[in-house]
């Protein structure tokens, strides 16, 4: 909302500069977001001081020599007949750029030169004063900047007014805040002084009325509960007086005609949408309001045809709709130059079908914005007049009659507010006269109630007051947020154990950055591509932001994997990264399967260059394996991990405690020839459920979880007094033979004594047969109360010979 | 052998000893030389020793004392000269250039914006919150409806949502927590939720489709407004500076009443106003509010009984200003450059 700083002050003559009362609104009221000065165009103007001037013969010229602060004095020709030695007048230095849209230039005039000029108040586009200069009552050194002189020209403060407000769309709403906080009576603008009086035309409960040859018949009067209509004739269409052109223009519009700035002026000074229809226009003497119906079309003031729906609410004529209620007027009716008569609308539209209407339309305009909000209901008889009687004034017309169809609304329901459930709230005792005082002060009608409590009732136009809360909100903002208290007290211990999810990625969080890996944190939008013959599980977005993503991903590593791309894309081919983020698996009707999962993606250099190393080798499969290997021991804490073959591109499923949560895989990415292969690992990290938690109204607190203590602490096991002995196998395996096999036989068979048992060899080539390789184990005991004797060790290692032939056909590799 | 010849190898090996021990010039020919007089293998002396057993019996006691007593004098010759050399040798072996760089391993690094979650937990765990997470894509009821959003009104377009289908969306907010956790826990509670959230705005420099967003909720019996004021000054003080001014200004949320936002002085002109701040001299930091009764009553709590207070604030703002990240979507885009500038 924008807000002219001197139209403020005539409804509320407050005597506060524009950055005061910016102050004052953040503070108390909403936030005054934008701070303008309009005459910004003067900022070059300065001080300058005549000193010494002569008249050029036989013109109406003088030679002057003026003091702007420069050091040197400036020669200047000046047409105006008040020039005065001594005197400090408005300069324009050569180079500036006057209001009036021309630059001032060094020039020859009768053979002198001119070095600039002194400005009149119509040059600087301060009046119409063009009888001289303008001379300034200031001792203002030369040089000084106009504007630091002279309080010249509008501010505009530009407000957040926030959905709850509608009341502060208006200066009549901002007014009446600057008035309760500084303690200043509201007035009527001078600019009304000149109005005549108009008499109102209360409402009386009609859906039908008729004066002045015009009816206006209401279809549904929950949609308008009131339309006020006023028929003025003999108006001329001209240029708006300078009053009205000011107003329109300090709240950044445009003045387009005397009768449209003052419906503009009505918007913005009193928050009340209003519409002139050129009375010629309107069809068979009628207007009703009603929903539109199938088929029908309206052109709107901007020129556009807009196909109408009964969803959207239209004023019609006899015949066809002549504006889209509460939104924008049609073409067909609008006032032209040629306009002589008017009917003036002034009405209370439903904030919903106004919002049905601006939504189906895709048109959001000021009326409809405050339509929305709600309006100020009962002032519309208060409106209707003036409203009819300012255009009646621009124009030069009169009003013929006023209509007003419908009912003013109700008196508002009161709210109870109890000074006790102030304090508690606010944390500071105030006192029921205080609350009294405060209510008031914004138009709140407040009576004594039971037991020291107040009933207030709320003013017409303040639609968000509908419970105690509302009020104290109202006494916290007036008192001032700034000044309420603000003590800390001691709290108990809350009952909301941390949740697991959030421990365990910070868990593997550290993990994986000590491993090196950088935390990313991408959108989770997917174009499906990537999801396969199964895509039907995933889930979209009704409405997209892009219509190439319009899905939520099923797997982290598929934005790793684009991410990795256009990493690629910036010649970037060294890349570690992961993800703890969640994922999204379609349920048919029911929201989507939620899971935090963990993705993690290295290719390129396993480790920086160094000068022991020039070359350093590329992430392969092995590293993927320990990685997901460190990602789900940080995971999964205590579960054994364990890695089953998958099959390609899976090149291992990730198991944690028996039960499979996730998987190592070989990337297919869209890389260039240079890029080296890329490995990515994606697991489990938890499920989140989305499930409700209790009825809406309910809780579930008998079944909340208690805050438990930590995960079973480590058991000390005793140190080993005794030695190990060990012995090496080098085993030639056939290529059908996994290694894990191998080990498998190695770990039963060898006995509880088996302490170590780690593979230190793959070997293929000489001595070693086609279709076989060698693979290496030691394999390493210990009994825990005595040295294991030579026999023992030599038995088990012809026993596990035994047994890798039968089971394995895997013999031992001789030299 | 007889005892003589034993006894003149013994002389002969005790003669030479001493020159080729002082002829070894560092540790590796010294290793040789003690190989090649006492080694056990090829030894000079290990070689007549083994010739002890020829002799005659009687003659065995004083060849072995002898034997012994040139070993002695072989072995502290050659201590003597080891110790020499070591001394004189290089403490560490083979000479390095010791500016060489050490061995280098990557360094990982944890996102900006988690840094400031991070840093945001961290002072609000000393005031004992825990942490309460919830989904992603929410019901509408949790999202809207239970934090007193109205239907079919203005209200509703602060929030551009993204819908999933009827009554689901991706919250716009982490609010809707505030009621999960309420329902699943008795009051005293005390929680810090962070999260993503998600509005159907366009990449532009400052804004995001999806934003993570921290939200802060207390509620218990006879918490105030100078509890909320108090807590969240306290925090500004522990984020940005023991001396950092705080300030407090109306607004409206719909689960808030009175609902209020907190902005801190601007850092980088202090108050006086600069492009940073629009000239206000203040910079906003986070939107708060007393909770509003209807959302106690959305969770089943008794709103005359327990009052309370949230905080909502966005650590991806925070983030691109205290690190001067110019457009926000480089926090999306994962470019490695720029996540190799935040290794620790």
């Amino acid at each position: 909302m924008n807000i002219s700083h001197e139209w403020l002050a005539r409804f509320v003559p407050h005597g506060r500069d524009a950055a005061a009362v910016r102050d004052l609104i953040t503070a108390h009221v909403a936030t005054v977001e934008g701070f303008e000065r309009l005459r910004a165009d003067l900022e070059p103007f300065v001080v300058a001081r005549v000193v010494e001037s002569e008249r050029i013969p036989d013109t109406k010229l003088s030679f002057n020599k003026v003091d702007d602060g420069s050091g040197t004095l400036l020669e200047v020709v000046c047409g105006a007949p008040n020039v005065t030695v001594g005197a400090r007048y408005p300069f324009a230095r050569s180079g500036t750029m006057m209001p009036a849209g021309f630059r001032i230039e060094k020039k020859r005039i009768r053979g002198l030169t001119s070095n600039g000029m002194l400005c009149s108040a119509r040059e600087l586009g301060l009046g119409e004063e063009h009888d001289g200069i303008l001379a300034l009552d200031t001792d203002a050194a030369p040089g000084t900047a106009l504007l630091t002189v002279l309080p010249l020209g509008d501010v505009r403060l530009v407000i957040d007014v926030l959905p709850n407000r509608p009341d502060l769309l208006s200066h009549l709403g901002v007014a009446r805040e600057i008035a309760a906080l500084t303690g200043t009576a509201m007035q009527r603008p001078a600019e009304l002084a000149a109005l005549g009086a108009v008499p109102g035309a209360p409402a009386r409960g009609d859906d039908q009325v008729r004066a002045a040859g015009l009816e206006v018949r209401l279809d549904d009067v929950a949609d308008c509960p009131q339309y006020g209509a006023a028929i003025i004739s003999g108006l001329t269409v001209g240029p708006s007086p300078d009053w009205l052109k000011r107003c329109v223009e300090a709240v950044g519009g445009r003045s387009i005609n005397n009768i449209v700035d003052a419906t503009n002026y009505l918007l913005h000074g009193f928050g009340q949408p209003v519409h002139a229809f050129d009375a010629t226009k309107i069809g068979g003497d009628t207007l009703v309001v009603r929903r539109a119906r199938a088929g029908e079309t309206l052109v709107t003031l901007d020129g556009t045809e807009r196909k109408l729906d009964p969803s959207m609410l239209v004023i019609a004529d006899a015949a066809v709709p002549v504006a889209l209620a509460g939104v924008m007027g049609g073409r067909a009716s609008e006032v032209t130059d040629a306009t002589t008569k008017v009917v003036l609308e002034v009405a209370q539209f439903a904030p919903r079908v106004v919002r049905a209407s601006r939504r189906r339309a895709g048109l959001s305009t000021d009326a409809s914005y405050r339509y929305e909000r709600g309006i100020d209901a009962a002032a519309l008889g208060e409106m209707l007049s003036l409203g009819a009687a300012l255009i009646a004034h621009v124009g030069g017309g009169r009003v013929d009659a006023l209509l007003h169809a419908g009912s003013a609304p109700a008196r508002r329901a009161s709210v109870t507010v109890r000074p006790s459930r102030v304090a508690l709230l606010l944390g500071e005792i105030v006192g029921g006269d205080e609350i009294g005082r405060l209510l008031t002060s914004i138009g709140f009608a407040c009576e004594a109630g039971s037991a020291g409590a107040l009933d207030v009732t709320p003013p017409s136009w303040r639609h968000d007051i509908a419970r105690e809360v509302d009020l104290i909100e109202e006494i916290a903002r007036l008192r001032g947020f700034d000044r309420l208290p603000d003590t800390l007290h001691g709290a108990r211990p809350g009952t909301v154990p941390d949740h697991p999810l959030f421990t365990a990625y910070r868990r593997v969080r550290d993990a994986l950055v000590a491993e090196g890996l950088h935390e990313v944190r991408p959108l989770p939008f997917t174009s499906g591509r990537a999801a396969g013959p199964d895509g039907a599980d995933l889930v979209r977005v009704s409405n997209p932001l892009a219509e190439d993503e319009p899905f939520l991903r099923r797997s982290v590593l598929d934005t790793l994997a684009r991410r990795a791309e256009y990493n690629l894309n910036r010649m970037q081919g060294d890349l570690r990264f992961f993800e703890v983020g969640t994922t999204f698996t379609a349920q048919g009707r029911a929201l989507p399967r939620e899971e935090q999962h963990v993705g993690l993606l290295v290719m390129g250099a396993r480790r920086p260059v160094h000068f022991t190393e020039a070359q350093p080798p590329a992430f392969d499969e092995w590293d993927a394996k320990a990685l997901a290997g460190t990602l789900a021991a940080a995971a999964y804490p205590g579960a054994e991990i364990a890695m089953v073959p998958g099959e390609s591109p899976i090149l291992w499923r990730v198991q944690a405690g028996g039960v499979v949560i996730g998987e190592v895989s070989r990337l297919t990415l869209d890389a260039p020839v240079w890029a080296k292969p890329a490995f990515g690992v994606e697991i489990l990290l938890g499920e989140m459920p989305s499930t409700p938690v209790a009825g809406r109204g309910g809780h579930a607190h008998a079944a909340a979880p208690a805050r438990s203590r930590a995960a079973e602490p480590v058991r000390y096991r005793a140190l080993p007094v005794t030695p190990t002995a060990e012995f090496d196998l080098a085993l030639l395996v056939p290529d059908a033979v996994l290694a894990a096999q191998v080990e498998s036989v190695l770990r039963t068979v060898s006995g509880p004594q088996l302490e170590r048992c780690e593979l230190f060899d793959e070997f293929r080539g000489a001595g070693v047969p086609a279709g076989s390789r060698s693979l290496a184990w030691r394999l390493t005991f210990r009994h825990p109360e005595r040295t294991l004797r030579e026999k023992e060790i030599e038995g088990r290692r012809t026993l596990v010979l035994k047994t890798l032939e039968a089971q394995l056909g895997v013999r031992p590799r001789t030299a | 052998m007889t005892l003589a010849e034993f006894i003149a190898a013994l002389d002969l090996l005790a003669a030479e000893a001493p020159a080729r021990i002082a002829a070894a010039a560092d540790l590796d020919a010294w290793t040789e030389v003690r190989n090649a007089l006492v080694g056990r293998q090829s030894g000079r002396l290990t070689d007549i020793m083994s010739g002890l057993g020829a002799l005659p019996k009687e003659d065995r006691r004083e060849a072995g004392q002898r034997a012994n007593g040139a070993k002695a004098a072989i072995d502290d010759a050659l201590e003597v000269r080891r110790a020499a050399l070591a001394a004189a040798a290089p403490a560490s072996g083979p000479t390095i250039d010791p500016t060489l760089p050490a061995r280098a391993r990557w360094k990982g690094a944890v996102h900006p914006v988690s840094l400031v979650i991070d840093e945001v937990v961290e002072i609000f765990r000393e005031l004992g919150f825990t942490i309460a997470l919830g989904p992603e894509a929410e019901h509408a009821w949790y999202n809207f409806g239970a934090l007193n959003f109205p239907d079919d009104h203005p209200a509703m377009d602060l929030h551009d949502t993204l819908y999933l289908g009827e009554d689901q969306v991706l919250r716009t907010h982490t609010s809707p927590v505030q009621v999960r956790t309420l329902q699943q826990y008795p009051p005293p509670v005390r929680v810090l939720a962070p999260g993503n959230v998600y509005r159907r705005d366009f990449f532009d420099p400052s804004h995001a489709p999806m934003f993570a967003q921290i939200e802060g909720l207390v509620v218990d019996e006879g918490v105030s407004f100078a509890d909320l004021k108090a807590t969240l000054a306290h925090f500004a003080r522990r984020f940005f500076g023991a001396g950092t001014k705080t300030r407090f200004r109306p607004s409206y949320f719909p689960f808030t009443e009175p609902s209020a936002e907190m902005d801190v002085q601007c850092g980088v002109c202090s108050g006086a106003g600069c492009s940073v701040c629009k000239q206000s001299g203040w910079v906003e930091i986070l939107g708060s509010g007393m909770v509003h009764p209807a959302v106690l009553e959305a969770a089943g709590l008794d709103s005359e009984r327990y009052t309370g207070w949230a905080f909502g604030m966005g650590p991806a703002r925070t983030a691109i200003s205290r690190h001067g990240i110019p457009d926000i979507r480089i926090l999306y885009d994962s470019d490695v450059r720029f996540l190799d500038q935040f290794t620790r």
